[in-house]
């Protein structure tokens, strides 16, 4: 027996075909504990079996199951039913900002090119013979890497960045933190064509610093704070004529 | 919006900090001495100063504002970027004459 009892139904709306299509609504047995995860496998186990959606870990690791829940990009399998309901409602969408390849799965490739656009590659000029560079743990720009490295590239914040919904060229908050990362090791050495790539149109200077991407990051990552270091170094590369 | 413009628009606000600061001073003295038009316009008139001071708030202004025009214009409608460059530099010249036009009735003797 387990301590879960059906209370009642929820109304669940879910986006149902690509771009073209529309909310449906599925009724649920509400459960306790209930993630909107566990909403949209009942509904693709028990009403439509053709439903589309990604997850894989479901124990918020992963980032696959990234959907936009009333209005909101979240992981759905951190996302309690109880916590994320308004008025009883429910809506569970795709990501925005992506193409939508079918119901709840977006097409990520704009995302990843965008991530390979801002260099978001180490370059290491070291061979396997050379000594291991020594980065002091408390130098102010492993410090800087701390606290942006943790990105598992969920799309969170790409679905939640205004500058990406108002201009498609925009790099997003992703890829500028990966670049903000990469900036920062003293290891890599393509860090000129990366400071060009970020400051280029589509760049970090089309950032508004809303901090939609602070307030919604499931990691706790402030992709703002990254995006300002790279103002301030392409404002800096700017000035002494490094940049055009 | 290119680095160029990203960074005009950085430079021409970090001039505006201390000039709007001087400017909210002027109207501070102004009005708790109850100065009236007449008086102001006897201290302004033939200043280099003051031609120098509101002269570089306005280019600044112009400057500042037309490209944040663009940046809205550009996040909130579907302009190409020759109409934005349009929209920029029109704001930025109607912003410029206006200001002149208001530092010269200010300054000139």
């Amino acid at each position: 027996m387990t301590s879960e009892t059906i209370s009642k139904t929820l109304n669940v709306s879910i986006w149902r075909g690509a771009a073209t299509g529309g909310y449906k609504s599925y009724s649920v047995p509400r459960r306790d504990a209930q993630s909107v995860l566990d909403v949209v496998t009942w509904v693709q186990r028990h009403a439509a079996p053709d439903l589309a959606y990604r997850f894989a870990c479901r124990v918020d690791v992963c980032g696959s199951c990234a959907m936009t829940v009333n209005g909101r990009p979240r992981w759905t399998c951190r996302s309690h039913v109880a916590k994320v309901i308004e008025d009883g409602r429910l809506q569970i969408g795709p990501l925005a900002n992506l193409p939508i390849v079918k119901d709840l799965v977006t097409d990520m490739s704009v995302f990843f090119d965008k991530w390979h656009k801002a260099r978001g590659s180490f370059s290491g000029r070291a061979g396997r013979h050379d000594p291991m560079a020594a980065i002091l743990p408390d130098s102010p720009q492993r410090a800087a890497v701390d606290e942006a490295i943790e990105c598992i590239n969920c799309g969170i914040c790409y679905a939640a960045c205004d500058s990406v919904r108002w201009n498609g060229d925009y790099l997003g908050p992703a890829a500028l933190n990966r670049a903000w990362t990469l900036i920062n090791d003293q290891r890599d050495c393509s860090n000129k064509a990366r400071l060009q790539a970020i400051a280029a149109l589509g760049g970090c200077q089309n950032c508004h610093s809303h901090q939609t991407c602070e307030e919604l990051c499931p990691k706790g990552l402030n992709p703002t704070k990254s995006i300002a270091g790279l103002k301030r170094l392409s404002l800096a590369a700017y000035l002494k004529g490094d940049l055009a | 919006m290119s680095l160029r413009l990203y960074a005009l628009q950085r430079m021409t606000a970090a001039l505006m900090i201390p000039l709007i600061a001087g400017h909210l001073m002027v109207i501070f003295y102004a009005t708790h001495n109850g100065l009236a038009a007449a008086e102001i316009l006897s201290r302004t008139r033939g200043s280099l100063f003051w031609a120098a001071f509101y002269g570089a708030f306005v280019g600044a202004a112009a400057i500042h504002a037309a490209i944040g025009l663009r940046s809205v214009a550009s996040d909130w409608t579907r302009l190409k970027p020759g109409a934005l460059n349009g929209l920029m530099w029109g704001a930025g010249a109607i912003l410029l004459a206006l200001g002149t036009g208001a530092v010269i009735a200010v300054v000139m003797p």
